[in-house]
């Protein structure tokens, strides 16, 4: 990737941090796990996938299915830059009039499906998988999810169905933030190897950086991995990525701030000093 | 056969598509004929009413097969969720439903899922008396753009239907006044030879088939109880959410004064064993289900 391609598609990310910061206030959101796979979202949307706003309802695009869900603010932030959504609906965000909430839902151009309960949409991406495939058609389908979101046994199900069905039109992208709600990862129920389950279950399987373009890059031109398997991605990012007074912190996974604090992060996303919060700790899960 | 009928339909409906976790009793010879559009996940019902919802959402029509216990209950939340909420026209078939498990006991018990699938917005319920009914009903059902759960029962035609199916319309077999018999499925022969039963001894009967419970045929419902003097419901499903529960709603609703007697399982699984002796064990053969309306008629009938 050119260094100038790797400038514009940072400057997008950073804006759509920006956005995620701004959806801190008024309620707030999931911002741990938005920051982390933020850059995950803005590659993906901008190098990789057959989709753009004149395009949501084709039936040869690609399709990106959020199944973690509750990074959807991320997901807001990045339709809103590549012209999906006006910027402007953003300052809905949970406002009943729209339906900017704290999951994903269909009412949002470019949304593919609703979530929020983990485990859904590699099921869901399956059926669509195989329908491409019924119909001959070239499109693929990636799935984001969550590296908690692996705990669930509706994942390992999808993912001994997905290589029985050798639905090489599919990708699974892990963003292995390498923290749950409440805890690490490895420390509730350990992951590791992810990349050898996934290819222990007849997937192609790869590595690589969540945060470096020129990484991603590498890893997604190389999809499909295999012939007639599934492909997994394990992103490996850094949950609060952005904001050093979140990063890797087990208790700001939700963050409700303030207009003042939201001030404050901006400053800190931007180079700033690390903001100390005073605001209650909000546990949602 | 419902079998044929579904290769039948596939072949006029290009975007039909048959699907099972491995339950293959009823689809045994459909994979040579379907080819990729018989699609098995294996044992995982979950992954299964997820990737019909996918299928839905690229417009085909998935016919999803699972035993009707962990279609409805191991999966209830990928119905509830994925298939509930994007009200995508996924049609989930559910095998062995109520007495029809037989001998498998409790673990493959589905006697709550009526009260499971009716209890999310947007599904509809069918429950077929037979093959004939089932496949009647299927054509309409799989034409129907909203999300439906089939009662699957392909037992030997139970009577005689001679009312043509549609979608929330009940099939009244006999007219009488003393006693309306509401019930579905695979209980219909016994009511209706319980009917005949109590109509020998000079109760009047009122049999009504209710085909589906979600859309409910409301009006047969309150004409049976401005009509008659009791209302039975007669259910292979647990007391709690089912056809009597349905019935209760839809007078109390209405704020009707009525006699409701509801024969169901009350708070506990059936004795498994070959349907005959369930039957007869649990007092739900048409001698039986006579015997026990008349019980419940003496008294009233007196006053």
């Amino acid at each position: 990737m050119t260094a100038e391609a790797v400038a514009s598609l940072s400057a997008r990310a950073l804006r759509v941090r920006e956005h995620i910061i701004n959806m801190c206030a008024g309620g707030g959101c999931f911002v741990g796990a938005s920051l982390s796979c933020a850059d995950l979202l803005v590659y993906l949307y901008s190098s990789v996938l057959r989709v753009s706003p004149a395009a949501v309802s084709d039936p040869y695009r690609d399709y990106l299915f959020l199944s973690k869900g509750h990074d959807v603010p991320a997901l807001y932030g990045t339709l809103a830059e590549l012209g999906f959504i006006d910027r402007k609906r953003l300052a809905n965000h949970l406002k009943p009039h729209d339906s900017i909430y704290w999951h994903p839902n269909r009412a949002i151009p470019g949304v593919e499906f609703h979530s929020g309960s983990l485990g859904h949409l590699l099921a869901v991406a399956i059926g669509v998988a195989l329908d491409i495939r019924l119909r001959g058609d070239a499109n693929r389908v990636f799935v984001i999810v969550g590296d908690g979101e692996l705990n669930e046994g509706s994942i390992w199900e999808g993912v001994l169905v997905a290589a029985a069905q050798k639905l090489d039109n599919l990708v699974l992208v892990v963003d292995r933030n390498e923290f749950q709600a409440n805890l690490p990862t490895e420390e509730l129920v350990p992951l590791e190897p992810i990349e050898a389950k996934f290819r222990a279950f007849g997937w192609g399987a790869w590595r690589t950086d969540g945060h470096d373009f020129d990484a991603m890059e590498r890893a997604f031109r190389r999809v499909l991995f295999e012939p007639g398997r599934p492909s997994a991605v394990i992103a490996h990012t850094v949950r609060g990525k952005g904001l050093p007074s979140i990063e890797r912190r087990a208790d700001r996974w939700f963050v409700s701030a303030s207009r003042e604090e939201v001030a404050h992060f901006m400053e800190e996303l931007h180079g700033g000093a690390a903001v100390a919060m005073t605001s209650d700790v909000r546990i949602v899960r | 056969m419902y079998e044929h009928f579904l290769y039948e339909i596939a072949q006029a409906n290009p975007d039909l598509v048959v699907m099972t976790a491995e339950n293959r009793a009823a689809l045994r010879n459909l994979p040579p004929m379907l080819g990729p559009r018989f699609i098995d996940v294996g044992i995982a019902e979950q992954t299964l009413v997820g990737a019909a919802a996918g299928l839905a959402l690229r417009g085909r029509v998935p016919v999803a097969h699972a035993l009707a216990a962990f279609l409805t209950m191991r999966a209830f939340e990928f119905i509830r969720t994925d298939v509930g909420i994007a009200r995508l026209p996924v049609k989930l078939v559910g095998a062995i439903p109520g007495f029809l498990s037989e001998a498998n006991g409790p673990t493959h018990q589905a006697l709550e899922d009526i009260a499971l699938m009716r209890g999310i917005p947007s599904m509809n319920v069918f429950c077929p008396a037979d093959e004939v009914e089932l496949i009647d009903g299927m054509a309409h059902i799989l034409r129907d753009d909203a999300p439906w759960y089939v009662r699957y029962n392909a037992c030997t035609p139970a009577v005689d239907h001679r009312t043509p199916f549609a979608i929330g319309r009940a099939e009244i077999l006999s007219e009488g006044i003393d006693v309306a018999l509401l019930t579905y499925g695979c209980l219909l022969s016994q009511c209706r030879t319980a009917a005949a039963l109590l109509e020998a001894s000079g109760v009047s009967v009122r049999l009504i088939n209710m085909r589906t419970l979600k859309p409910v045929d409301e009006q047969a419902i309150v004409d049976a109880a401005r009509d008659t003097t009791l209302l039975v419901t007669v259910e292979d499903h647990f007391a709690s959410g089912g056809l009597g529960t349905i019935v209760a709603e839809i007078v109390a609703s209405r704020q009707l004064a009525v006699r409701l007697h509801r024969l169901a399982m009350e708070e506990r699984w059936f004795t498994p064993a070959l349907l005959p002796d369930v039957l007869e064990r649990e007092g739900f053969t048409g001698e039986r289900i006579a015997a026990r309306i008349r019980g419940v008629l003496a008294p009233l009938q007196k006053t």
